[in-house]
């Protein structure tokens, strides 16, 4: 990545601003800490909330006495889930993927029983946040154990004891998705019965936690029957339509602002139960209320992702031509449905087929009911699932035919000339070129030397074995067509909106709905207004995340925001030039048609020098002494877009692997990635983003693993256990794009939030395994902890569960004794911790 | 995140602090660089009454030499031990380990003398202060003592050392490298910040073609620091040969009984302790 802006042009007209990597505006008070986070807003008379959590993971509350923090030094209020059930309503879900799935329903705080361990079971106000944090010991609970619901397999099971006793079964819904049913496609059982080859696999996607830099935090402030929430959420707007809906403050009395957000990647797009309380609790009291979640909070409650078993099915001839594809998948809610948590596996479904022709497919997925905190989105949100799925079949594919990974793709990837081509699955693919991605790739990698020297390695019985391993992928971006949604029963659009005001001095603000959460939406949004109006870059201020002064948008997440938020701020500029174009026809007494626009000043075709500026326009409209009877004296504008078709991003990513077969240990050796993201508005964020992808993506093949010990405590509770790499963990990442325009918005950009990090997970799994696979191992759980990988070497297997219990460095921390107060959470030892350290 | 309440002192001398540590009532604390203790008291695992803190405490900081004996301070911090000239020359097993403690950040603050103290069976240095019979320096209340490795890391989290009593230095004998010795820390983990899964601290010294002495000691194989006597006697006398190294660290881990968690089950620990002390072994020996 560049650290110095690429220079622009010298004199003359200005040059385009898209396609230059413009350092990120917004960069120097992110990166200093000179804004306002969330945590960071003190009101006056402000009270801070602390929550006492469930040390259990599923339990009868039998007795809840508050009494000891009510008398605790500066607790002001302490409220139970029977105090606010009434008033708590049940978090939404905005997505029921089958008419008859069954929701639970999900309250904010327990009332009776505790589902999950780290549910809220009272909430404790006080002055300051450690007067709130120290009464939280001081509250008494008993908890009735009941039976706990951990393994999906065994969930599924007739006689499986019941995570909610008042549904019939852990199945909250069974989604099909049937290529032939939907006419997409051809039968499925008849193309397996007809292949001379199928290969099936089991592969498990681990539970992720999405890991945010900047805690949860929500702060509400009453003001009459008024309320302004601030609040680290990538959804404002949708979090304002929620937070109205589940409460019942009226939707125009509750103005919601995300400030600056410290990432989010899925983890933000929820409406979380400490943002109702809050409310609640500050409609309560009449006070500006404060929560900031602490590590272990953010790690035990907030949002999981992933964790799906997937049993693939592919069938094929000997030639290798693919002939159907069979997916059935048990994907964990956890013990409630939260915003889209039923969501995620749905909107995997159509992304299994990957860049192949598939002729037939079909694909089943039960939603299953644990006693784990719920999943919901986490990066890529599906579409990792399926990308990992596709990519590691044909790999055992290849291995089954005796063929070379990369022939088999080649054999049955769509062609460039085919696109638009439809796919099985019935998605649209709008341009590409795989095998272009694919041969910068493998030029970058330096296959051939790296082929050799795996070669050399093997011949040579070297410890350390060298694997390269493929990851050919495709995506839908740009959530989304709001028909397309609506059909999937998903419980809003998919547009997004922009407006942009012309100010008197010629400066612009551009307003977006597209919520950052530190993407470089601003700079990205400035460099797009300052080619369409020919302003200058510094001259446009992008702003976001208020509903009060951003009334309508649907927020960041699907890499939508560029595709669908950007032409939106397109659309609205065209509209802005086209209202300005009229004041300067009456300016220059000249006719509309007479005018050109270039370079931000209108001139009259024919007659050099006649012509006024964009800018100067906006002040003569201000001033408003002398334009065209019949129109409005504004030039401001807004517009909505609404996407026809999602965008297809690609891309081809290589991965080189070194095994220490005597550890385990895996190193990356080399990687390289080439992608296809459309148009790109600024390369160097292009390329932040890969990267930070790529990081996420490598860290679930080889680091990541929310484990939950036999009696449902997250043993991976602290960033001790739950592991994340540094820079120091990962590789240099050699990148590159390719350029094929997406054809469904006027940018022609197709998202690039998610592409790393769905691409880069089976590349990484598929390397390691092309190092070992000779020794006889076909399978790696992930993520390839080194006893993993030395096991699967050396016993045969992927490398089987791990052991629950957490390290016991530094004294060890377990989920039971971060959770706060309450019985049977186990006694603190201070005294095993020994003298001083 | 926010620790209980405790009390706080903050001495400016050994007897300030052992006066302190007296007077601070039931659950005293010492702080050194905090880098154990404050998580610990964040997550409250921890809730001492008082918290004496040993930062201003200066006479504990540094390392001098005493003969052929290097003596460091309690209070010396990993990186001051990274950039002493006396380490550099005749602590390289110590600065090895040293340099793979945690991060940089973690480095600055915390110290030497409050890594061993911890008697974290995952920290790198107390298997160091083992394989060295490190002595330790405790003043307390009843004076002063002196207490060797062996005896000083008695269980999990747990020294021998007593009530009002304070760490304050370390003496570890010189290994100079003209006198045929040659060190290696091995550290297996899975990421660069983190603590060791196994690891090994390795001293050889050589003598005419032969071992004459090795020493070994094993990080995070059980609850306390272990030495691998089996291959320290395999290796006494042996050829300074790959075979001899190599059938001496099949020995490694016997006699240990390390602990399962989600990073290895104890198998996986005696395979790793083997391997490793095969590699330190190796390039402590020079083959």
């Amino acid at each position: 990545m560049t650290a110095v802006e690429d220079p622009t042009s010298t004199a003359g007209a200005p040059a385009n601003q898209v396609g230059q990597a413009r350092l990120r505006k917004e960069d120097a008070r992110l990166i200093t800490g000179d804004t306002t986070w969330t945590d960071n807003m003190t009101l006056p008379g402000m009270l801070h909330l602390a929550v006492l959590r469930s040390p259990v993971a599923h339990a009868r509350i039998t007795h809840l006495d508050v009494s000891g923090a009510v008398d605790s030094p500066n607790v002001v209020a302490v409220f139970t889930g029977r105090d606010l059930a009434e008033e708590q309503g049940s978090l939404p879900c905005a997505w029921p993927v089958t008419p008859d799935m069954v929701n639970p329903g999900h309250p904010s705080i327990a009332v009776e029983e505790v589902n999950h361990v780290g549910e809220a079971v009272a909430i404790i106000v006080g002055r300051s946040k450690v007067a709130a944090q120290d009464a939280v010991e001081k509250i008494d609970v008993d908890y009735e154990p009941l039976p706990v619901v951990l393994d999906m397999e065994e969930a599924v099971q007739d006689g499986s004891p019941l995570v909610h006793d008042h549904t019939s079964s852990n199945t909250s819904y069974h989604f099909v998705f049937d290529a032939g049913d939907a006419g997409t496609g051809g039968d499925t059982d008849q193309a397996f019965a007809d292949a001379d080859v199928t290969v099936s696999r089991r592969f498990v996607q681990q539970r992720l936690i999405p890991a945010f830099m900047e805690p949860r935090s929500v702060v509400v402030q009453p003001s009459g029957d008024n309320y302004t929430m601030w609040s680290a959420t990538q959804i404002p707007h949708i979090l304002r339509v929620m937070a109205a809906m589940v409460t019942g403050i009226p939707e125009h009395k509750l103005r919601v602002i995300a400030p600056d957000v410290g990432g989010g990647f899925g983890g933000k797009l929820q409406v979380n139960p400490e943002e109702v309380l809050c409310l609640l609790v500050a409609r309560r009291l009449g006070k500006p209320v404060k929560w900031t979640e602490t590590r272990s909070e953010s790690l035990m409650t907030a949002h999981h992702g992933r964790d799906q078993v997937q049993f693939i099915d592919i069938a094929a001839d000997r030639e290798g031509n693919v002939k159907g594809l069979r997916v059935r998948l048990l994907a964990d809610m956890g013990a409630y449905l939260r915003l889209i948590t039923p969501g995620v596996p749905a909107l995997g479904a159509f992304m299994f087929p990957g860049i192949y022709k598939f002729p037939a497919y079909r694909f089943e997925c039960d939603g299953v009911f644990t006693n784990k905190v719920p999943t919901d989105a986490y990066r890529g949100a599906g579409r990792p699932e399926a990308t990992f799925a596709i990519e590691r079949i044909m790999d055992e594919l290849a291995v089954e035919l005796g063929m070379d990974p990369l022939e088999l793709r080649r054999k049955n990837w769509i062609n460039a000339e085919e696109f638009p081509f439809t796919t099985v699955a019935g998605l649209q693919y709008d341009s590409g070129d795989y095998g272009m991605a694919t041969d910068q790739a493998l030029e970058l990698l330096g296959y051939d030397e790296l082929r050799a020297e795996q070669q050399r390695r093997r011949e040579s019985g070297d410890p350390v074995q060298l694997g390269i391993g493929f990851s050919t992928f495709t995506e839908m971006c740009g959530l989304a067509p709001s028909r397309v949604l609506g059909s999937l029963a998903f419980g809003a659009g998919g547009w997004e909106q922009a407006s942009i005001r012309m100010l008197p001095t010629g400066k612009v603000e551009v307003v977006t709905g597209s919520t950052p959460h530190g993407q470089g939406h601003e700079t990205a949004w400035s460099q797009i207004v300052a080619d369409q109006l020919g302003v200058p870059f510094e001259d446009v201020e992008v702003l976001h995340g208020d509903t009060a002064i951003s009334s309508r948008g649907l927020d960041t997440y699907g890499s939508r925001s560029l595709v669908v938020g950007g032409t939106a701020v397109v659309k609205a500029a065209e509209k802005v030039v086209a209202k300005a174009r009229k004041i300067a026809a009456h300016l220059l007494e000249a006719s509309e048609d007479d005018l050109e626009f270039t370079g931000g000043k209108f001139a009259v075709k024919g007659t050099p020098g006649a012509g006024v500026g964009i800018q100067e326009v906006a002040l003569a409209i201000f001033a408003a002494h002398d334009y065209p009877e019949g129109v409005e004296p504004s030039i401001d504008a807004e517009a909505t877009f609404d996407p026809e078709n999602f965008s297809f991003p690609h891309g081809t990513h290589l991965c080189a692997m070194e095994v220490d077969t005597e550890t385990g240990f895996v190193k990356i050796r080399k990687y390289a990635c080439v992608d296809d993201v459309g148009t790109i508005v600024n390369p160097m964020i292009v390329e932040g983003q890969v990267h930070g992808g790529l990081a996420q993506g490598i860290s679930q093949a080889l680091y990541e693993e929310a484990i939950y010990d036999a009696d449902g405590n997250l043993t991976t509770g602290t960033f001790v256990d739950y592991l994340l790499p540094s820079a120091a963990d990962l590789p240099h990442f050699d990148t590159g794009n390719t350029v094929h325009a997406a054809t469904s918005n006027p940018l022609g950009a197709k998202g690039v939030g998610e592409a790393g990090c769905i691409a880069s997970t089976p590349a990484v799994v598929n390397a390691a395994l092309d190092a070992v696979r000779h020794l006889g191992v076909s399978d790696l759980r992930m993520p390839l902890t080194p006893e993993r990988v030395w096991r699967a070497i050396h016993q045969g297997g992927d490398g089987g569960d791990r052991a629950t219990a957490g390290t016991n460095a530094y004294g060890g921390a377990s989920t039971e004794t971060t959770a706060g107060g309450g019985r049977p959470a186990s006694e603190s030892n201070a005294s095993s911790l020994g003298g001083d350290r | 995140m926010i620790p209980a309440a405790f009390a706080y002192a903050r001495p400016t001398t050994v007897d300030e602090a052992l006066e302190a540590i007296a007077s601070g009532g039931e659950d005293v604390k010492v702080l050194a660089g905090g880098q154990s203790l404050i998580p610990v008291m964040r997550l409250r695992l921890a809730a001492p009454e008082t918290v004496v803190d040993l930062t201003r405490v200066a006479g504990l900081r540094g390392v001098r030499e005493e003969g052929d004996v290097l003596v460091i301070g309690a209070m010396t911090t990993h990186s001051d031990i990274l950039a002493d000239p006396l380490i550099a020359q005749y602590g390289q097993l110590i600065a090895q380990a040293t340099e793979t403690v945690a991060d940089r950040q973690v480095r600055h603050r915390g110290t030497f003398g409050g890594a061993l103290v911890h008697a974290d069976p995952a920290g790198d240095l107390p298997a160091v202060a083992l394989a060295l019979d490190a002595e330790f320096v405790l003043v307390g209340p009843n004076g002063r003592r002196t207490v060797g490795a062996a005896d000083f890391f008695v269980d999990y989290l747990t020294t021998t050392l007593e009530e009002g009593e304070l760490l304050v230095e370390v003496r570890v004998p010189e290994l100079a490298e003209a006198d045929g010795w040659g060190v290696r820390y091995e550290k297996f983990n899975r990421v660069a910040q983190a603590w060791s899964i196994v690891a090994v601290a390795a001293a050889v010294r050589r003598e005419g073609g032969r071992i004459a002495e090795a020493r070994i000691g094993l990080t995070n194989m059980g609850t306390t620091p272990l030495r691998a006597g089996a291959a320290e006697a395999a290796l006494a006398g042996a050829d300074l040969s790959l075979e001899a190294v190599t059938a001496a660290a099949e020995l490694a881990a016997e006699g240990t009984e390390p602990s399962s968690d989600l990073n290895a089950q104890g198998d996986y620990r005696q395979h790793l302790a083997r391997v490793l002390t095969k590699r330190a072994l190796t390039a402590a020996a020079g083959l």
